[in-house]
């Protein structure tokens, strides 16, 4: 084994790349189940986006296009999830579960003539003075926009979250809406849009897989990306600045894993892989034995539908 | 939509199966299990392309059906006993997972000939079994690599620890070694056939480590993909299939695909199903390889020097020609113990249970 060859600089642009789309994909989630709703359709979402974002960049040229209309084609998909639970008061497990099923199966249809063909991706930045910076510069600052976006997202729903009124109210409806419906605030509208933020999110986060970290179309090619971005999301206990953290770190391993291996590494490194899924069950456990402690963490009022005159 | 067909043919067969048993059949009906989506450009690709060979010799003679990403377990079995049950006469089940399930759904049905793609159990008397010698084409790519290395640095992306993956391994380093003695090779497990975005982190792993010649074990393009970001300092090549797409980049310069070995199943196909037909079908074991045209080098890219294409021209045609086997000795095993003495070849009863990495690999094998 021979560490050595493990260049500290590489490693972690790679995991910059690699934990974007799922990094995308959480914070929308968890701006989703911050206003009450449960939608397990990320991975759905996420292939709509992946397929719909490589249709658009290669027949346009224009990758940038091609994320805008990932995230509506997300946005649009999640909204028919929001419309059933919202509106006709649906289970909200089984209908984001369906929605998972409903976007592998239409990407597989819509991809079908663009299998085995390539696409623009996007360029690296070269932002004047920070990339020509030593070390920092190749490690951070020479990305694709994508990177620098998901960043921003992030910071947004924080601010968004902590220090609006907006945000307040959206976490009012996720905490009581019986109380957010008292006071006035239209219940299902929040949280209609919180529900075509998420897909939107997700939808940039699939295109991202592939315009371009695989830069391809493959059926089935988000392999499960959808539910690892739940897991961060439970493991971030519905925290912006976690959801980062815990985006980096399950991406990280997986990256840091392969290294590892290049370098000749080979005990331990399926623990390493197992890793991040242990700590989310710890963390679910923690949450769960403390009951005074969950108040503050999930929403109170995740997964339960609303109706006004209940 | 195929399931759909596949559900009501079910059906069909189920009367057929119990009304009218003695009914004369006159078309041949040769049904596919895949593991993969067809659509992922190699492992599954190629096998639907030997289906569609099929169809293509024999016409309105045969009916084919398929059924895609069938997961190997459990779901292997009922899908498998839905296709015998729907009136298939052969079935030709293409991944080593389904090997079990495979035996036990032809115990069941002994009119139905079963073919299964790279396991080693027949149990029954309608099971038989089939592979290709993909160890030859890793040699001739193994040759290549070596030479077309700058760094010394070579890569291999492998699947699952298994003898096939070890076989390809071996066959790939020893080939390398005899090009470019400096040679070193770094192996990286994906522990899945199919995950486009891992399979483009391990490239990425390898690639950021230094190494600049990859070959994948795995099904998808995206570890050429990955290659090609490097702008033309780093190469790879097609896996099952051509992956032609990969062969020149954008700007026209020769692409990351520099060659590639192509699982060519349409002979097998062609003739299994030709000799279902006129009665001359038995039991067997085959393992055939670049003589019998199963295994393919697709064309050679010009990044590749004209003499190195000449020197690996010349591996094929004596692999071809039944000259040149790609285990011949001496080769010791990594230990340093002897395996093969001065012009000795490996028998295939070694080879089909290979656990062992050859001299000079660094690392062990993960259990």
């Amino acid at each position: 084994m021979d560490l050595s060859n493990i260049n500290p600089v590489l490693l972690i642009a790679s995991i910059m790349i690699s934990a974007t789309p799922i990094l995308l994909a959480a914070i929308g989630e968890m701006v989703v189940e911050k206003s009450g709703v449960l939608n397990l359709g990320v991975e759905g979402m996420m292939i709509t986006g992946a397929v719909i974002g490589f249709i658009v960049a290669i027949n346009t040229g224009a990758p940038l296009l091609g994320f805008a209309t990932a995230a509506i084609a997300g946005a649009l998909l999640s909204l028919t999830f929001g419309v059933l639970t919202q509106v006709f008061l649906s289970n909200q497990v089984a209908t984001g579960l369906g929605l998972t099923l409903v976007g592998l199966g239409l990407s597989s249809l819509l991809g079908k003539p663009y299998e085995g063909q390539k696409t623009v991706t996007l360029p690296k930045l070269d932002i004047p003075i920070l990339s020509d910076l030593p070390v920092v510069g190749r490690m951070l600052f020479s990305h694709d926009i994508m990177v620098y976006i998901s960043l921003c997202i992030v910071v947004a729903v924080w601010a968004f979250l902590k220090y609006t009124r907006a945000g307040l109210i959206l976490r009012a409806v996720g905490e009581s809406h019986e109380s957010a419906h008292a006071l006035g605030y239209k219940v299902i509208r929040v949280r209609l849009l919180a529900i075509m933020f998420g897909g939107a999110c997700a939808g940039l986060g699939g295109a991202y897989l592939s315009l371009v970290r695989v830069p391809q179309w493959t059926e089935g090619m988000t392999a499960g990306a959808g539910w690892i971005a739940l897991a961060i999301v439970v493991f971030a206990s519905w925290r912006a600045g976690r959801v980062l953290i815990g985006a980096y770190l399950f991406g990280g391993i997986t990256v840091l894993q392969l290294n590892l291996q290049a370098a000749g590494m080979t005990w331990g490194v399926q623990y390493l892989s197992m890793s991040p899924y242990l700590i989310t069950i710890l963390v679910l456990v923690f949450i769960s034995s403390n009951r005074s402690r969950s108040s503050h963490d999930a929403p109170a009022n995740l997964g339960q539908t609303f109706h006004a005159t209940r | 939509m195929i399931r759909r067909t596949l559900l009501a043919t079910a059906a069909a067969g189920l009367t057929l199966a119990f009304g009218a048993p003695a009914m004369a059949q006159d078309v041949t009906k040769a049904c596919f299990v895949y593991v993969g989506p067809i659509g992922d450009g190699g492992w599954t690709y190629q096998h639907h392309q030997g289906a569609l060979a099929v169809k293509e010799e024999y016409g309105d003679k045969v009916e084919i059906a398929w059924q895609e990403s069938v997961p190997e377990g459990a779901d292997a079995e009922r899908v498998i006993t839905q296709m015998a049950l729907s009136g298939c006469n052969i079935i030709f089940t293409t991944s080593f997972g389904y090997m079990d399930p495979t035996n036990n759904v032809a115990a069941k049905f002994p009119d139905v000939k079963f073919e299964h793609s790279t396991g080693y159990k027949r149990e029954h008397p309608n099971v038989s079994t089939y592979n290709a010698r993909f160890y030859e084409g890793r040699a001739v790519v193994g040759h290549i690599a070596g030479k077309m290395t700058q760094t010394n640095k070579i890569g291999y992306i492998g699947s699952f620890p298994i003898p096939e993956v070890i076989m390809g391994i071996n066959s790939y380093y020893h080939h390398a070694k005899l090009a470019n003695p400096d040679v070193e090779l770094v192996v990286t497990w994906a522990y899945t056939w199919f995950d486009p975005a891992k399979e483009a982190d391990a490239a990425r792993a390898m690639l950021d480590q230094g190494v600049d010649v990859i070959t994948a074990h795995t099904d998808s393009t995206a570890p050429l993909a990955e290659i090609a970001k490097e702008g033309g300092s780093a190469w790879g090549f097609g896996q099952a299939s051509d992956m032609a797409a990969f062969t020149t980049n954008d700007d026209g310069t020769p692409g990351p695909r520099i060659a590639s070995i192509i699982d060519e199943w349409s002979p097998y196909y062609v003739k299994r199903v030709g000799q279902l037909m006129d009665g001359s079908y038995e039991q067997i074991d085959s393992w055939a390889g670049m003589p019998e045209g199963e295994v393919v080098i697709g064309t050679m890219n010009d990044a590749i020097p004209d003499d190195v294409k000449a020197e690996a021209q010349a591996m094929i045609d004596a692999i071809t020609a039944g000259e040149y086997h790609p285990f011949t000795g001496p080769m010791n095993k990594q230990d340093g113990s002897a395996w093969l003495a001065e012009g000795e070849t490996a028998d295939d009863g070694t080879l089909l249970g290979m656990n062992f990495y050859v001299e000079g690999i660094t690392g062990d094998i993960p259990n």
